[in-house]
């Protein structure tokens, strides 16, 4: 007796993927979740209350605080990539990816599956480096909606990427060249210690071509009330980002992409 | 009902390799269908597309009437796969493997858990269940696949080359394992490069070579093609020359093994009373070859001589 396809087995075949995920995050907890954490504490002690302090505001705010939405944002954005690619290609180079292949879940469900996984990672990092970001500055939240909002969206679009990356990559090395080469500069660049209005002439146009700086604008206005851009702007760009993502990944799925023969 | 249905299918892949020229082939539900062919034949080809994990460049294939091109979902809930080589997360244990695999099938979890139990303990992995799977042996692993591939209970269980690398012990359990699949209903294709495997569990075959399927009968049929039988005869004392018999060829392998080869219309006793003037003594007696590779490697020369 074989089993039915239904809207409950896809289900539970999300269930299943979801599961799987969260599983191997927390089995390498000491991998996936702390040294992010390090790494903005770090920031917080370095730019924010040594370097912060002789800079003084920014946007009109304490420097220190003007840079925890970055921070949060930029943890967010680099765990939600990172965890797909990792994931993704490490089934795809071992061979597992296969048992998702041959099983009756459409692509959509696999992706759903594989995107939730890498926001779970994403936001329980994000929610990690708010606790030490307030523990330096203070708990900040201007509007719930927009925070929780964008800082979904923003996981989402990235895991989208990540997994283009991780489809389209034949070895490990491919999968650190555009966290490396593209994400790192974007994420750096997208206004996590400085407000775009700073910039000059025709650099700030240039800045308002990378759509992190959308991102880390929304979310600064979502906890402290200020942005360089405004919020509806930031939205559309955001959801338009995913949208494409999602098109791209869905249909490299549907043709087996790097995966099938 | 057929559980499989080709037709035509053809595959070049983008390095253009011609895998499969056309092939038409059909296994009917209940069977356990012996699919074998030369390294490289398009074997493992055929298998990946009825599993949807090649994609085809022509053709249909149907399992139990449901087309795996058209209707994915609904053809691969039917399909349990035993994979040629090992492909589950090494870095997981073989319960949480197999109760995963069930769940992207759609079973709950309560029952694949109970499931999981029931087939590994079946293939005698459960004492290994909540190990790394990476610290199982080689056979253990074939095993797992099995378990794996039966844990949604699927209607069709292709199995590549599921014994491949497996001591006999094993071999001959697993060969009972899968027969009682069989005997419960589900339908079974093997591919083997253990021909005997082939001969002693499947009722139907496929022979398939540069893409092409030149033999598809039962294993019935096919064996009664097999007209020359060889033999190997020990003999009790050595001998230096051997004595002349008509239809009948033989060759000294060493001084007291001789191989006789001749029709299977022929009687033994012939061969035995020369031997007997000739006062040599035979003390034992084997057929030389499995019958199906003899019939097996024929098919695949007389190909491979079509061809050139």
């Amino acid at each position: 007796m074989s089993v039915e396809v239904s809207a409950r087995s896809y289900w539970i075949g999300y269930q299943t993927i979801l599961i799987k995920e969260i599983t191997r995050i927390l089995r390498i907890w000491a991998q996936t979740l702390i040294p992010p954490v390090i790494t903005m504490s770090l920031y917080f002690v370095i730019f924010g209350a040594i370097i912060g302090r002789r800079v003084g505001e920014m946007g009109g705010l304490p420097y220190m605080e003007f840079i925890v939405p970055g921070l949060i944002m930029l943890s967010v954005i680099t765990n939600a990539y990172g965890n797909i690619t990792s994931s993704f290609f490490g089934a795809k180079f071992g061979k597992h990816v296969e048992e998702l292949l041959v099983s009756p879940l459409p692509p959509w469900i696999i992706l759903a599956g594989y995107v939730s996984g890498a926001v779970f990672r994403a936001l329980t990092v994000g929610v990690l480096v708010w606790l030490v970001a307030a523990f330096f500055s203070g708990f900040h939240m201007y509007n719930v909606a927009v925070t929780i909002s964008i800082l979904f969206l923003t996981a989402i679009v990235f895991s989208l990427a990540g997994f283009i990356n991780a489809i389209y990559a034949q070895k490990f090395d491919d999968i650190s060249i555009i966290p490396t080469f593209v994400l790192q500069p974007l994420t750096y660049l997208g206004g996590v210690f400085f407000s775009v209005s700073l910039l000059p002439g025709i650099t700030q146009q240039i800045a308002l071509v990378n759509p992190i700086v959308y991102m880390v604008n929304a979310f600064r206005y979502g906890l402290l009330g200020v942005s360089d851009i405004p919020l509806w702007i930031a939205y559309a760009i955001t959801l338009g980002f995913g949208t494409v993502l999602f098109v791209i990944c869905l249909t490299l799925l549907k043709r087996g992409i790097g995966l099938r023969s | 009902m057929k559980a499989l249905e080709v037709n035509q299918l053809k595959k070049t892949y983008r390095n253009g390799v011609v895998a499969l020229k056309g092939i038409d082939l059909s296994v009917e539900e209940g069977d356990f269908f012996a699919l074998l062919g030369p390294n490289g034949a398009g074997k493992s080809t055929l298998i990946g597309i009825v599993s949807s994990l090649v994609n085809a460049s022509a053709g249909e294939t149907k399992v139990f009437d449901i087309s795996v091109q058209k209707q994915r979902s609904r053809a691969m809930a039917e399909i349990g796969l035993v994979p040629q080589e090992v492909n589950f997360n090494q870095f997981e244990k073989p319960f949480d493997i197999v109760v995963n695999q069930a769940g992207y099938y759609g079973v709950p979890r309560g029952v694949a858990k109970e499931r999981a139990e029931y087939y590994l303990k079946k293939l005698s992995l459960w004492e290994p269940a909540f190990r790394m799977a990476r610290t199982l042996s080689g056979g253990m692993k074939r095993r797992l696949l099995i378990a794996r591939a039966m844990v949604h209970q699927p209607r069709l269980l292709i199995l590549d080359e599921p014994t491949a690398g497996v001591d006999i012990e094993i071999r001959r359990s697993m060969w009972k394992f899968i027969s009682e699949i069989n005997a419960a209903g589900t339908t079974v294709i093997l591919t083997t490069h253990y021909l005997e495997e082939a001969e002693n569990l499947c009722r139907n075959i496929a022979i398939i070579d540069h893409g092409e399927i030149v033999e598809n009968t039962s294993i019935k049929h096919l064996l009664g093609k097999l007209d020359i039988e060889t033999f190997v005869l020990d003999l009790r004392e050595p001998i230096t020359s051997l004595p002349e018999l008509d239809g009948v060829e033989l060759v000294l392998r060493d001084p007291t093994t001789i191989e006789a080869s001749m029709p299977k219309s022929r009687s033994l006793n012939r061969l035995f009373r020369v031997l007997e003037e000739h006062g040599m003594e035979v003390c034992s007696m084997r057929n030389k070859a499995n019958r199906l590779e003899e019939l097996f490697v024929r098919l695949v020369n007389l190909d491979q001589e079509d061809a050139a």
